[in-house]
């Protein structure tokens, strides 16, 4: 199912770059809007990269799950003998690596471009690692919670950035820690451990929110 | 077999079917017949597991078939209204594994590299039909399967349906056109 999904993504190329460029976009402008001062970007340079992914992460989300609702393959989906968690990890899986992953390759020439330091850069990488995966399980919990709202597209950011504030606050503490010379490593434990509690009950919670959706 | 036991179902606080009983044994096909809004297709997805049912039991075989869902969806197979065709895919990559022969069974094999966009509305509907013989299961639900379908392909898909009945299998199917469904009971809704 997961390889069906990538086939899928290569061959809707456009939104899946959508959200990639969307967070280059984003984090381009903020040298515009606050000035092209090194040292100010520098210190600001992880707080921005965190909340462009946040926000680039949500775009694809409306279509993740909406798209088989709306076509009938959602109840073929659950029909495969496959349990409804396990519909929404390969969901959540796909959407990490269609979008996770590539936000991740762009975080690097991101990060130069924003002047951040080269020694936070890695801890920056590590703390994104777990935090696009727990962005896409929590958007996956969102994406299946509204499927068949009116409105759903807007409905999806106000259940899900909310459940992506701890990510935030230790993905970023993770990266000024480092930036300061203290041990990023308390930041980068926190958030596996939230990665750890996260990868089996979010598929738990996507999975009824499915099964509610074809009733 | 299926057994069906005194269901109520309601849809936004209207009773859609209540007190209904049916069996269907090994080889058995019913036809679910009625008005527009009598129930014929909430009755297939509740079957399907993917509906609630209010009162009432589900049997397959003698085993609550709606307690436990994912196992009861390996042992079916529905077609609904929509047809949960990809356009981005092609015929082939819309079906997986085991797509050459389940295309053969409706016809299709010439257009298996097409992308499904560039298929007709019929052909659309027939890539929806192959996905009945994609993995051998006991139980097809069929709504309205034959819509937009070609008078060949529905005496090809006649064959399927006896094939599958021969095999032991059970067919529940709703529809207002005429299917190739020998000997089929029908249960009236509404």
């Amino acid at each position: 199912m997961v390889g069906r999904e990538l086939l899928l993504s290569v061959r809707h190329g456009a939104d899946s770059l959508a959200s990639v460029l969307f967070f280059v976009l984003t984090a381009s402008l903020f040298p515009l809007a606050i000035g092209p001062a090194p040292e100010v970007l520098g210190r600001l340079a992880p707080g921005i990269i965190w909340v462009c992914a946040l926000l680039a992460a949500l775009l694809p989300l409306d279509r993740l799950i909406g798209a088989d609702f709306e076509d009938g393959s959602l109840d073929q989906l659950l029909l495969s003998g496959m349990p409804a968690g396990m519909v929404a990890l390969s969901k959540a899986l796909s959407h990490w690596l269609v979008t996770g992953v590539p936000l991740l390759v762009a975080a690097i020439p991101l990060a130069g471009m924003l002047n951040l330091d080269g020694a936070v850069l890695p801890v920056l990488l590590a703390g994104l690692v777990p935090g696009t995966a727990l962005l896409s399980l929590f958007g996956t919990v969102g994406a299946s919670l509204v499927l068949g709202a009116r409105r759903g597209g807007v409905l999806l950011p106000l259940l899900v950035l909310p459940l992506c504030a701890p990510v935030l606050i230790f993905g970023v503490s993770a990266a000024e820690a480092a930036a300061s010379g203290l041990s990023a490593r308390p930041h980068l434990l926190l958030l596996s451990a939230l990665l750890a509690l996260t990868l089996p009950l979010a598929p738990l919670a996507a999975g009824a929110g499915l099964r509610g959706a074809v009733e | 077999m299926l057994e069906v036991e005194d269901i109520a179902v309601i849809r936004g606080e209207r009773l859609v079917i209540g007190g209904l009983s049916f069996r269907a044994g090994p080889g058995e096909a019913m036809l679910l017949v009625g008005p527009n809004g009598s129930g014929k297709s909430t009755l297939l997805r509740v079957l399907a597991g993917l509906g609630r049912i209010e009162a009432g039991r589900v049997l397959w075989d003698g085993v609550d078939a709606l307690a436990e869902l994912s196992a009861h969806g390996a042992r079916v197979a529905y077609v609904g209204h929509q047809d949960a065709v990809k356009p981005g895919l092609s015929a082939a990559e819309n079906l997986g594994r085991g797509a050459e022969a389940a295309l053969a069974a409706v016809g299709l094999s010439h257009l298996a590299e097409l992308p499904a966009r560039m298929l007709s509305a019929g052909q659309k509907r027939r890539l929806a039909l192959a996905r009945l013989v994609l993995r051998p299961v006991p139980l097809w639900l069929l709504d309205e399967p034959t819509l937009g379908v070609d008078a060949a392909s529905v005496v090809r898909f006649g064959e399927m349906l006896a094939a599958h009945r021969a095999g032991g299998g059970v067919v529940v199917a709703a529809t207002h056109l005429p299917l190739p469904l020998p000997g089929a009971r029908e249960l009236a809704l509404g």
